[in-house]
């Protein structure tokens, strides 16, 4: 698969991590490479193969339904780069 | 008095219970050896000389009312994955910033509450994201390894693996009794190998994951490296354990793994696949391979050639999952609720100049990877094709247990290379875990223990891989390894 910069552009933005013009220039040799080294895998057939989701056959746990956690309001925002009361702060989303 | 940091974990816990030497003094011994040697090695991004000296305090208290714990007072060096309450906790990644966490991971808390003594946080790729701890935000780690040319020191910085390379350089380097490391596709194997050391990725699921700072999160797992086989028999059965926090953790009883190593192989079944004798595999790596082969006979094993044809499609299957999984697990990094922020004039904005700042180039790769992959139209094609594939790799495994026990391979297809020597080409980097990945991708467990050194004087691993849930078999085996190929203390301090 050929990666154009348009789309490293559009994969950048997706991803929310700006990038330099010269950064897309590499990064598309770069993705370009990686895709089409994993492209061998068409090779194999997996028709009629599950994907795997388990390493190990086990039944996901259940739990009662009951609040285990909580009143951490401190420890929540404890790391936040800017906070006012017990609210995370961001640049304003709506005018 | 005898050098305390050159004991291993088992000698120190016997002479602290025996009072040959207090938890303080041994600590104390630690510490001094950090302080030399980490400016030169870069094994540590934090060091916790008083929090480790307080918990020393306490194991001296204990062992004085004869209520020692099974790590009482044992110095140890904790990955920087690893969230540790109120100590910062930075995956070597500048967007976690100053990020102190406000609980301790699981893994951590259970060797804490056996007893050991946390000396400082060490230093990993960021994010886990690496083969040769290249891509620390806090900078490379030093190989206390150096290569021998013509019967003369070279002294080319070599790099120590990855991503765990600051837990295999501080294992090596006698800078902490054991460590605690994490592995994806061979962050904990590789690096051992390349520090003669001793790593075990243990079954998916032995260890909890919760706390640990997500990289991919069907793949991850967490084991130590340590200095022995029976170390890490010690060290992996206080990390391991249910942990309900974590959904994908088992509910089984942890063994006594320690009582493993001395049973021996008389009659276990070892397989030996063809498909792990690759292009470019170097001779040496090929004639220890043979040794080991000819070790594990000798003491009462029974050899056999298997297929494990779907080999060669682990790496570029892994380089599909892992970056899936990471794009999607670092998406939390926003700038927002923790860790770096760089203001921008919206909130868009300000996620994108963040991640720009905050993430490394490495890093940044794989997310767009994981992005591209995952984008619409692309999921079916990529992502579902490459866990189809996975399926087929533990198949592959599935089959080989009924007529074999465990599996020996090399650990890695060449010994420790120079700093810069592989950064240039992604893909060369990655070709490092070949070995490795498919026991992530199966969930397999796998030890390296060391098992030679090469013509340039530097260690080499061999790998074995066991059945789900058997690290026991592979301790046993491991230890006869380690019985007929001797330890690897690193010949020259040349830091001190």
């Amino acid at each position: 698969m050929q990666v154009d910069e348009a789309t490293v552009r559009r994969i950048a933005r997706l991803a929310r991590i700006r990038i330099t013009d010269e950064e897309a220039k590499a990064l598309e040799g770069e993705l370009s490479g990686i895709l089409a080294w994993v492209e061998q895998l068409d090779e194999v057939n997996t028709d009629n193969v599950p994907p795997m989701t388990r390493v190990a056959d086990m039944k996901l746990k259940k739990r009662a339904d009951e609040v285990t956690d909580g009143e951490k309001a401190d420890d929540i925002i404890a790391n936040a780069p800017m906070t006012e009361d017990h609210y995370f702060v961001v640049p304003k989303v709506v005018e | 008095m005898t050098d305390l940091t050159k004991l291993t974990l088992a000698e120190a816990r016997d002479g602290l219970v025996a009072k040959k030497f207090s938890a303080t003094e041994l600590t104390q011994a630690f510490i001094k050896a950090i302080d030399a040697a980490n400016p030169h090695l870069n094994a540590y991004v934090l060091t916790t000389p008083e929090h480790a000296l307080a918990q020393a305090k306490t194991s001296d208290e204990r062992l004085a009312k004869g209520e020692a714990r099974p790590l009482e007072g044992l110095p140890i060096g904790n990955k920087d994955l690893f969230c540790t309450y109120g100590i910062r906790t930075t995956a070597c990644s500048r967007i976690l910033d100053d990020f102190k966490p406000r609980y301790e991971a699981t893994v951590g808390q259970n060797l804490w509450d056996a007893g050991a003594v946390m000396l400082g946080k060490l230093n990993n790729d960021e994010f886990a994201m690496g083969s040769s701890n290249e891509t620390s935000a806090f900078g490379p780690v030093v190989n206390p390894w150096r290569r021998t040319r013509g019967g003369k020191v070279d002294n080319t910085k070599l790099v120590p693996g990855g991503s765990s390379g600051g837990s295999s350089a501080a294992v090596s380097a006698n800078l902490c009794l054991g460590a605690t490391a994490t592995d994806t596709g061979g962050s904990i194997r590789q690096p051992a190998a390349l520090t003669g050391t001793v790593g075990i990725k243990p079954t998916y699921g032995r260890c909890s994951r919760w706390g640990i700072v997500a990289f991919a999160s069907s793949l991850d797992q967490a084991g130590p490296i340590a200095k022995t086989v029976r170390d890490s028999a010690i060290m992996l059965r206080h990390m391991a354990g249910y942990d309900p926090k974590d959904s994908t953790c088992v509910d089984m009883p942890v063994p006594n793994y320690e009582a493993e190593v001395a049973r021996g192989v008389k009659g276990l079944r070892v397989g030996v696949p063809k498909e792990y004798r690759v292009d470019g595999m170097s001779a040496e790596v090929d004639a220890l391979w043979q040794k080991g082969i000819a070790w594990l006979k000798d003491a009462g094993a029974t050899i056999h050639d298997i297929s494990l044809p779907h080999t060669k499609y682990a790496l570029p299957a892994y380089y599909i999952v892992a970056p899936a999984e990471c794009s999607s697990n670092l998406a939390r990094y926003d700038g927002v609720r923790y860790g770096l922020r760089v203001p921008g004039k919206d909130l868009i904005d300000t996620y994108e100049a963040t991640r720009e700042a905050g993430f490394g180039k490495e890093v940044k790769r794989r997310v767009l990877i994981g992005t591209y992959v995952l984008s619409a139209g692309y999921y079916d094609a990529y992502y579902l094709k490459a866990q189809k594939v996975r399926t087929l790799i533990k198949r592959d495994f599935d089959n080989a247990w009924s007529d074999v026990d465990v599996v020996l391979t090399p650990t890695t297809p060449s010994p420790a290379f120079g700093f810069g020597e592989k950064a240039g080409d992604p893909i060369a980097m990655y070709l490092e875990d070949i070995f490795t990945v498919t026991v992530n991708m199966a969930g397999l467990p796998g030890i390296s223990v060391p098992a030679g050194l090469s013509g340039e004087g530097t260690p080499m691993g061999l790998q074995l891989i066991g059945k789900p849930f058997d690290e026991g078999t592979l301790f046993r085996a491991a230890q006869v390894i380690e019985n007929a190929a001797g330890r690897f203390p690193v010949p020259e301090r040349w830091w001190a």
